[in-house]
């Protein structure tokens, strides 16, 4: 049995990066984030591990590019404003395929906003952000343990499709103490770094080639077929869900990441009161579980969508479920917290009750 | 060096060698120095027998396909980012040879600050910056580095300094970091300062291999096809303005962080 730690969200997932064989951090200081910046300043330079507090988020996610193209374990983490910035970098280095862990503890937008917890990026990060047709694997942890556990994960994801990889958090999760576990059974994957930047031109025969530039349409069109083939891969494989209390529900609600504690709470008092509800928790966000959520529609008379936002995944739940049942959104922004209250009383309304 | 090689019975000592480019055509205008850089920067991967050492990173400009030409592991990097490519690598394989190859729009201009800051740094990277006034690639625009009245795409009346600045040299800026080792200007109009350029490359790769700190090499260059000349008359304005705008030599010999 591992041992027990109360740690902060943020310091739970640097750990885990360090636990995880991290060879190298690149990051600038933005709130709710910086505590794993902070964390990382500490421990990786005393390893002997690659650390820079970089002069920006444009320069941390270029860093990271160099670095992860030279076959390494690489991370940045950052928050909302800074992962905007980052958008340009992320684009070259999914055209490139260099794995890459990149985290987001969401804020509250747009513009500056606020310093609070939010879950406003969901279209940045599922849908693009950057430029091109290009795919992020999106995990959504919504515990201090999952912080640190989907880290590995993360990591090994980024390997095995040699595709960066976000973890989508938010300030409250990136903030909040609870107790964690790392796990000890953590084995590396093999990788086969053959097709990284790291010399060994002579064993390789010859030079490797790191670039996003495909001048002739032919080999741009070749490139774009190779990565929508990779992303059929990861939606036929990598889809994580969690289901509560679905079996009988006659209403299900729709949360991921904190919002999603806010759910599961709201589904108990329901079910306290005799409403039969449920929740699907997307543990990745892309690919969206929408096979899952499509396969319940035919039980449930409506969906909602919990959301610390206006109403972004509801989009995807939307087409999810071909408008064949109705689906509604729940949330807040600015970093007010969701209330139970509210959502049990839009339940009632939503199945007449 | 001395190779020798055996023809008719006869020894010979071999004094030069077709450097080990890809065997691709270059892409660059004729009269253009873009290629001399890169066929140097191989002669000096060649004779220093590091091709395994070296990891190179190619800019957003016409050097933009150097991967193709240069017979060594790179990366292309997005417009202005290559220092911060070359500090992830430097970082995560301490035991190359890193270097840059950037235009002035990309490192003057939207690569400023990355720049700066791994000069700052002291980066045990090697920088090498063609500076041609100008921005090629993309038809012939003002750089930072534009001459004071220089006509180009977009200052058509002459650069005027009240509304674009003076032209930015950044190798007096970064001379002045504690992070740079060695900082040089240098041209390729002529036999002599090939040579002199070639010696610089061979200095800022070995720093680079002996973390000794940032290397800046600035290759005073020409643009015939954005400055609109032929390659003869854009020697003549090369040797007439540039060389008197950016004077050649070292500014810095020694340094690095220790
Ligand atoms: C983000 C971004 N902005 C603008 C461009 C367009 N662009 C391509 S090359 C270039 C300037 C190149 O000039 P320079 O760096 O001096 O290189 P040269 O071609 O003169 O060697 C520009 C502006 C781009 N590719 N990316
Ligand atoms: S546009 Fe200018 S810099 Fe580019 S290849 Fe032609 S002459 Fe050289
Ligand atoms: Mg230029």
């Amino acid at each position: 049995m591992a041992e027990k730690y109360l740690m902060k969200g943020n310091e739970a997932l640097a750990e885990a990066a360090i636990r995880a064989g991290i060879d190298g951090y690149f990051g600038y200081p933005i709130t709710p984030q910086s505590e794993v910046l902070e964390y990382f300043s500490k421990w990786l330079p005393r390893k002997g591990i690659a650390y820079v507090q970089a002069e920006s988020e444009v320069s941390a996610i270029n860093m990271v590019y160099g670095a992860g193209a030279c076959g390494k374990r690489i991370m940045t983490t950052t928050s909302s404003p800074g992962f905007s910035l980052m958008q340009e970098g992320v684009s070259y280095i999914a055209c490139a395929q260099i794995p890459c862990v990149l985290v987001n503890v969401q804020r509250g937008g747009p513009g500056l906003g606020t310093i609070q917890p939010s879950q406003g990026d969901y279209f940045q990060a599922t849908k693009g952000g950057g430029h091109g047709d290009y795919r992020l694997i999106v995990l959504t942890p919504n515990s201090v343990q999952e912080q640190a556990d989907m880290v590995y994960k993360a990591f090994d994801l980024s390997e095995k499709y040699l595709n960066p990889v976000l973890i989508l958090s938010d300030g409250a999760l990136g903030q909040m103490m609870e107790t964690v576990e790392f796990r000890d059974d953590y084995k590396k994957p093999a990788f086969d770094a053959t097709w990284a930047s790291n010399g060994g031109v002579a064993k390789r025969g010859k030079p490797v080639q790191i670039t996003s530039l495909f001048i002739e349409p032919e080999r741009m069109e070749a490139k774009n077929n190779e990565l929508q083939a990779k992303y059929k891969l990861i939606e036929e494989n990598e889809v994580d869900y969690e289901l509560y209390h679905m079996e009988d529900a006659e209403l299900g609600f729709i949360a991921y990441g904190l919002s999603s504690r806010i759910a599961k709470k709201a589904v108990d008092l329901a079910r306290e009161q005799g409403l039969k509800i449920g929740l699907i928790r997307p543990k990745t966000v892309w690919p969206f579980p929408a096979k899952i959520i499509k396969e319940y529609s035919k039980k449930v008379k409506a969906y909602m969508s919990i959301e610390m936002s206006v109403g972004q995944m509801i989009e995807d739940v939307k087409l999810a479920v071909e408008c064949k049942i109705p689906v509604e959104h729940y949330g807040k922004t600015g970093g007010i917290v969701l209330s139970t209250d509210e959502i049990i009383a839009k339940a009632k309304k939503m199945i007449g009750k | 060096m001395s190779e020798t090689i055996t023809k008719d019975g006869q020894e010979f000592e071999v004094v030069w060698k077709k450097p080990n480019l890809q065997k691709k055509d270059m892409h660059y205008c004729p009269g253009c120095a873009h290629g001399t850089l890169e066929k140097l920067i191989q002669e000096v991967i060649d004779e220093k027998g590091i091709q395994d050492r070296v990891i190179g990173v190619a800019p957003v400009g016409c050097a933009v396909f150097a991967y193709d030409y240069i017979n060594c592991d790179m990366q292309e990097a997005a417009h202005g980012r290559a220092c911060a490519l070359a500090t992830g690598i430097a970082r995560v394989l301490p035991d190359k040879a890193v270097f840059t190859i950037q235009g002035d729009g990309d490192l003057a201009s939207i690569g400023l600050a990355e720049t700066l800051h791994a000069c700052n740094r002291g980066e045990n990277i090697a920088i090498f910056f063609y500076n041609n006034a100008i921005y090629g690639m993309t038809g012939g625009q003002m750089a930072p580095t534009t001459l004071p009245g220089q006509v180009t795409a977009s200052s058509p009346d002459g650069r005027d300094c009240k509304l674009s600045g003076m032209p930015l040299k950044v190798a007096d800026i970064v001379k002045e970091f504690d992070g740079t080792c060695y900082v040089t200007r240098q041209a390729a109009n002529n036999a002599v300062n090939v040579r002199k350029l070639k010696k610089a490359i061979e200095k800022a790769i070995d720093n680079s291999l002996n973390k000794r700190g940032t290397s800046f090499v600035e290759l005073v260059g020409n643009c015939p096809s954005g400055w609109k000349m032929t390659p003869v008359d854009s020697y003549k304005w090369w040797e007439e303005n540039m060389l008197k705008f950016y004077p050649l030599g070292d500014l810095k010999t020694e340094g690095g962080i220790k």
